[in-house]
């Protein structure tokens, strides 16, 4: 299983792909962040009235983590279309059918793989807000709900996307599915904002990182989306074995 | 019966009702390579991807060295290298950081991969390619880095399809070489088209057409079914078909585009008495030798009346 983590990640850092996506979405937040922290200014200097002010972590990390999810959303499709659509394509599956591991192993190896190179970047984010400590006393729970919740989110739209690209041979194909889902799915909450009842509102991914972004960690919402992340990534292994079965 | 190593037991594969392989049952033991001959579509990649686990069998079992695939495939698997018709090359690595990965996925131990690795490019003449990407290898060093990744963790059972396909003659000599010095060790299965690659590699031959196997055994059986008990005659002055039967050990003589065919009992030699019955009756011979039917031609009889020809054919195991 780590094999195969290992593996995609070699192969992600073979082409200077991965690295410029890195670059590139590392960028997006260091911009976010300064603006962030130049807005904070702005409030501090007197701009909004002292009752009305919240605190720096709040403040600057609400921008962040926002934008996060939303880039996350454009740059998860893009990196796993390719996952297994590629390899149907060029015929390497059964390389990986016939070594010693399970299509288990495969699924949650390949997962796990994209996963890691993502963390990376969460984790980024995470220690690039934790320096507003050095000159101020910031609010770590926020941040590590937040960091969390942002892992979950982004663990959904890769089981989503891993599972788009074991259906069909064109890693474009899948990167173009996974992404109208995940971004229908994003906004469903919107639609359904003045119906909290509505079922099809309890589906979207913006209501359950609600309460991440606001620091908190509802049980309830954890449980979505682990449950959202298992229910994809048990259907891509499905995916896979009625190949075998069905050939 | 000596150790094993791949047992086979009424495969048969269903696509949508229509049967691409259909109760094929046959064991391979250690030391042994086996040859895969059979038409396009007959159903040797299907029954390699069957042996191999990647193909889950309609019906049948499959064993590797006593280890049921359906039941422990992780152990089953581990005992196996193969070889896909299409390579399964990731294009965007080197050869070395490719073969590394195949170890690894084939539960070599960390300490050995860089061994595995060397050792594999080795046998397959890869050493001064290590640090190419894949993309940019000729046709043929791309076969041979499949090669290579199939025997890197020496596995007891080796499955290749078509392995010699887009090679020059050198690299097929030495691949073939290397099959063979696989064989001595482990057990073989070579699927091919080129039927002479067969009788010089292999010393087990299945054809199957059809879904079906038509022949099963020994490489011999089918030597000797090509060289056969014929002799092809060639004569100025022909005599009459009555005087050539006349000769001792002689079956059955008949008109070959101007030669005699001549075909003699088993066991009885009658070469000189032919001779020396032309040299008195001064009937200008100027030609004798056996007749071998080509190994394409008993493929095609095999094949295409199989019903006929292969109740004729005895059975060896």
């Amino acid at each position: 299983m780590l094999n195969i983590a290992r593996k995609e990640l070699q192969s992600m850092f073979a082409s200077p792909m991965g690295w410029i996506i890195l670059a590139v979405i590392a960028a997006m937040f260091g911009n976010y962040f300064a603006n962030g922290v130049t807005d904070y200014l702005d409030v501090a200097s007197g701009a909004i009235r002292p009752a009305e002010r919240f605190g720096i972590t709040q403040s600057v990390s609400q921008s962040v983590y926002g934008s996060a999810s939303f880039i996350m959303l454009f740059a998860v499709p893009l990196l796993s279309m390719r996952l297994i659509a590629e390899e149907r394509r060029s015929q390497t599956l059964p390389f990986l059918f016939s070594s010693p591991l399970s299509i288990t192993d495969i699924v949650v190896g390949k997962f796990l793989g994209l996963m890691i190179f993502l963390s990376s970047l969460i984790l980024y984010i995470g220690l690039m807000l934790s320096t507003l400590n050095l000159w101020s006393d910031i609010d770590f729970g926020y941040i590590i709900a937040n960091t969390l919740g942002l892992l979950l989110l982004t663990g959904s739209f890769c089981a989503l996307g891993i599972y788009f690209s074991s259906l069909t041979s064109q890693p474009i194909i899948a990167g173009i599915l996974s992404f109208i889902v995940s971004f229908i799915l994003m906004i469903l909450g919107r639609f359904f904002a003045n119906d909290p009842t509505n079922v099809a509102g309890q589906f979207s991914f913006s209501t359950h990182f609600q309460s991440f972004a606001n620091g908190l960690l509802d049980t309830a919402d954890l449980a979505f989306f682990i449950l959202f992340i298992i229910t994809f990534l048990t259907l891509t292994i499905r995916r896979l074995d009625a190949d075998r079965l069905r050939g | 019966m000596a150790n094993l190593t791949v047992e086979a037991i009424e495969l048969t594969r269903l696509y949508g009702g229509r049967a691409a392989v259909s109760d094929v049952t046959f064991t391979l033991q250690q030391g042994q390579v086996l040859g895969f001959l059979g038409p396009n579509g007959a159903g040797k990649s299907t029954t390699m991807k069957m042996l191999t686990g990647n193909l889950a069998p309609s019906a049948g079992s499959v064993k590797i060295c006593g280890i049921d695939m359906i039941e422990s495939p992780k152990e089953a698997k581990a005992l196996i290298g193969y070889l896909p018709e299409m390579r399964p090359l990731y294009k965007e690595f080197t050869v070395d950081e490719y073969l590394t990965i195949a170890a690894r996925l084939h539960n070599v131990s960390s300490k050995h991969i860089k061994k595995a690795v060397e050792h594999a490019k080795e046998r397959c003449g890869l050493t001064h390619m290590s640090k190419r990407l894949i993309e940019n290898l000729s046709n043929g060093y791309q076969q041979r880095v499949g090669i290579a990744q199939a025997i890197i963790h020496n596995p007891m059972v080796v499955i290749l399809d078509e392995p010699t396909v887009g090679l020059d003659p050198i690299q097929i000599r030495d691949i073939r070489a290397l099959i063979k010095e696989i064989g001595q060790a482990h057990s073989v299965i070579v699927s091919t088209h080129i039927l002479p690659e067969v009788e010089m590699v292999c010393d087990h031959v299945q054809i199957i057409d059809k879904g079906k196997l038509v022949f099963n055994g020994g490489i011999d059986v089918l030597k000797q079914q090509r060289i056969g008990n014929k002799l092809l005659v060639g004569l100025r002055q022909s005599p009459d078909v009555a005087q050539l039967a006349a000769i001792e050990g002689v079956a059955e003589v008949e008109a070959a585009d101007g030669l005699w065919r001549i075909r003699f009992h088993e066991g009885s030699q009658p070469h000189e008495a032919i001779v020396q019955a032309a040299v008195k009756n001064g009937w200008g011979l100027y030609h004798i030798a056996p007749d071998q039917t080509s190994l394409e031609d008993v493929f095609v009889q095999l094949t295409y009346h199989d019903s006929a020809t292969s109740s004729d054919l005895p059975k060896a195991a």
